[in-house]
């Protein structure tokens, strides 16, 4: 994905910034410091770090920062399931986390070493899926939505346009998380995004079945790029990677539609098994930090839940509804819970609507 | 060749490498996900295995079945196009001058260059609304005056179906097709082309009678090596079939990620283990028939 920056964070700022790491670093003992070598491996999503924040890292702490790439929460969870295969920082989804702490996967994080926790939002502080923020720390945060082309799509404002799609029958992709997209029919036809109802299921299920002849194709995590091509007029995706594409296509818009939709936040958390839990620690404070959160989210679009980073942003991304959704929309959005029995019943589900 | 019971030390030496990798890698892994398969998921992270059957019956619920038969069909139809289009191939690199051959095989082998993935991008980046082919047939409908005469070229829909992943699957897996019909061609004795034609029977009889009995084993294998892996083909579904593009291969892969059932997605890759079972028998079957009606 290309990006066009509109701000550039400047060298004295990143150098202020790293500062603030090292008064981090200096809290740790020095020994445990000195038998580290200065190697993190991070496990991210593709486009969702800032372009120079790998760099500047290593420029701050003499820390080298290998990243490796996953395209769903499901992946990640499936390369961890057998141990930890060497990744000190990993981004997971609310409900993974939820799903790898009754795991026993992610280490317990020391918060004396992470001082830039002080510049988390206030709403984030705490989670209902990790009391006390014990094992993760909030990243980004954001909706799921309809992405579409203005001159072509009018109703975007409902679910209806996608999920009985007649008016714009073979120009609409799905997302191909079926967990996502059972959880927005069932949204869209009034229940809970998390809700096993029998009867609820099944109803989201036909809905889904009967208007799948009106869907071009159900996409993994490229919708963006279906609409920036012309290939689709309208896409169900996460908000920032439409947000992405809209920087270069004015014809573009994102809206979260009208009956609600689900709110998602990724955090940062430390794998057990993880080899540098030190320079991990370094790492989640230094992205803490305001200036480097800034450039951050100044790249990849996202809601930050970094207050300090947040307010040193522009007008243009703290003012743009499609980052930040109004307060009346997120009441009425749901973050995805943590259920094996949901996961199994979902995953049926969608074996089956996507045979029919 | 002498028996290896008489340097039983250089055989043991030699053999060891390789009974290693085995093991290693193949039967153990392979053994892992077999017993897996008669497991029970217990919590998040553990399997117990408990000699349940009740992952295979699950495997023939309705659902599943018209997966692995749409995926049966898919191959069988992609394997038939991919032999069609090898066989001249083939045929025509070993008639070529000798000289010719090596860069002609080159060109065969060369996709394996670059990563299925990135050629399944590529392929989706000729085929979409606004995608090569289309810029190139809007080109020649322009050319030819149609658009004054007919109206503006309305794009070909080529992506996100069927068509879409058979075309995909025989692109990906042509050079397995090609190289062992190349193989069994280039042996071919052509003194019994030859006598056939001497003897009055036409191209088409010869064809038919002498050259396609004399390559079957070339053919056998080139179709397993291809149907096979297609049958299990999770990737080009994925990336170039429309909504109904399930194949048994995602299943798998979805048990494995996002459902989290190791067990259920050990059961139906063993399935298809099976399936590959019978394949072989069946081509051992054609290969000692064959052997007897030609006598080579």
């Amino acid at each position: 994905m290309t990006y066009k920056p509109r701000f550039m964070t400047s060298r004295r700022s990143v150098l202020k910034g790293t500062g603030a790491a090292f008064i981090g670093l200096t809290f740790m003992p020095y020994k445990s410091m000195a038998e580290e070598e200065k190697k993190l491996n991070f496990y991210n999503w593709d486009t969702y770090i800032g372009e120079t924040t790998l760099a500047d890292f290593n420029s701050a702490t003499g820390i080298e920062v290998k990243m490796d790439l996953y395209a769903d929460n499901a992946e990640l969870f499936a390369k961890l399931k057998e141990g930890n295969p060497g990744y000190d920082v990993i981004v997971p989804t609310n409900d993974y986390v939820e799903r790898m702490i009754a795991a026993g996967m992610l280490e317990e994080l020391d918060h004396s070493k992470i001082p830039n926790m002080a510049n988390i939002a206030d709403a984030f502080k705490d989670a209902a899926f990790d009391p006390g923020r014990k094992h993760s720390l909030p990243y980004m945060w954001g909706t799921l939505g309809h992405g579409y082309r203005k001159s072509k799509v009018e109703n975007a404002g409902s679910w209806k346009a996608s999920l009985e799609g007649e008016a714009h029958s073979g120009r609409i992709a799905l997302l191909g998380d079926g967990e996502s997209v059972i959880g927005i029919a069932l949204k869209y036809l009034g229940h809970s995004f998390n809700s096993v109802d029998p009867a609820h299921m099944k109803a989201a299920e036909e809905l889904l079945i009967a208007g799948k002849k009106h869907i071009k194709t159900f996409a993994d995590d490229n919708g963006q790029d279906l609409l920036a091509s012309g290939e689709v007029d309208l896409t169900m995706e996460w908000n920032g990677d439409i947000i992405q594409v809209m920087a270069e296509d004015e014809d573009l818009s994102y809206v979260v539609p009208a009956e609600g939709s689900l709110l998602w936040q990724d955090c940062v958390c430390i794998p057990k098994g993880a080899p540098h839990p030190q320079n991990a620690h370094a790492f989640l404070n230094y992205i803490l930090d305001a200036d480097a959160g800034a450039h951050i989210a100044d790249t990849i679009q996202y809601a930050t839940a970094n207050a300090a980073a947040k307010a040193k942003m522009s007008e243009e991304y703290t003012g743009n509804p499609g980052i930040f959704p109004t307060d009346e929309v997120i009441a009425k959005c749901e973050p995805s819970l943590y259920s094996e029995e949901k996961t199994k019943l979902r995953s049926e589900s969608w074996t089956r609507i996507q045979a029919a | 060749m002498e028996s290896w019971k008489e340097n039983r030390i250089v055989f043991w030496v030699t053999a060891l490498p390789g009974v290693f990798w085995l093991a290693v890698f193949f039967l153990i892994p392979l053994g892992l996900i077999w017993a897996m398969s008669f497991g029970e998921k217990t919590s998040i992270l553990d399997v117990e295995i408990t000699g349940t059957l009740a992952n295979y019956v699950r495997a023939f619920e309705a659902v599943y079945l018209k997966i692995i038969w749409k995926s049966i069909w898919i191959s069988a139809l992609s394997c038939a196009l991919c032999l069609a289009i090898a066989y001249p191939i083939a045929f025509g690199i070993c008639f070529s001058p000798p000289n010719w051959r090596p860069l002609l095989l080159l060109l065969i082998i060369l996709p394996f260059w670059i990563n299925l993935l990135i050629r399944t991008y590529a392929l989706i980046a000729v085929f979409r609304t606004r995608g090569t082919l289309n810029f190139f047939l809007e080109w020649l409908w322009n050319l030819a005056f149609m658009d004054k005469l007919i109206g503006p070229y309305q794009p070909l829909e080529l992506l996100y179906n069927n068509g879409a992943v058979i075309v995909g699957m025989v692109y990906v897996f042509m050079p397995f097709m090609v190289l062992p019909l190349y193989a069994t061609i280039e042996r071919l004795d052509r003194s019994y082309l030859e006598a056939s034609l001497d003897l009055g029977a036409s191209q088409w009889t010869t064809f038919w009678k002498v050259t396609v009995p004399l390559t079957m084993p070339g053919i056998v294998s080139g179709i397993i090596l291809v149907f096979i892996p297609m049958l299990g083909m999770f990737l080009v579904p994925d990336l170039l079939g429309g909504t109904n593009a399930i194949m048994i291969g995602n299943v798998i892969t979805d048990q494995f990620k996002a459902a989290n059932d190791w067990p259920f997605g050990a059961a139906l890759s063993f399935l298809l283990m099976y399936v590959t079972f019978l394949a072989l028998a069946l081509r051992a079957f054609i290969g000692s028939r064959s052997r007897g009606r030609v006598g080579v």
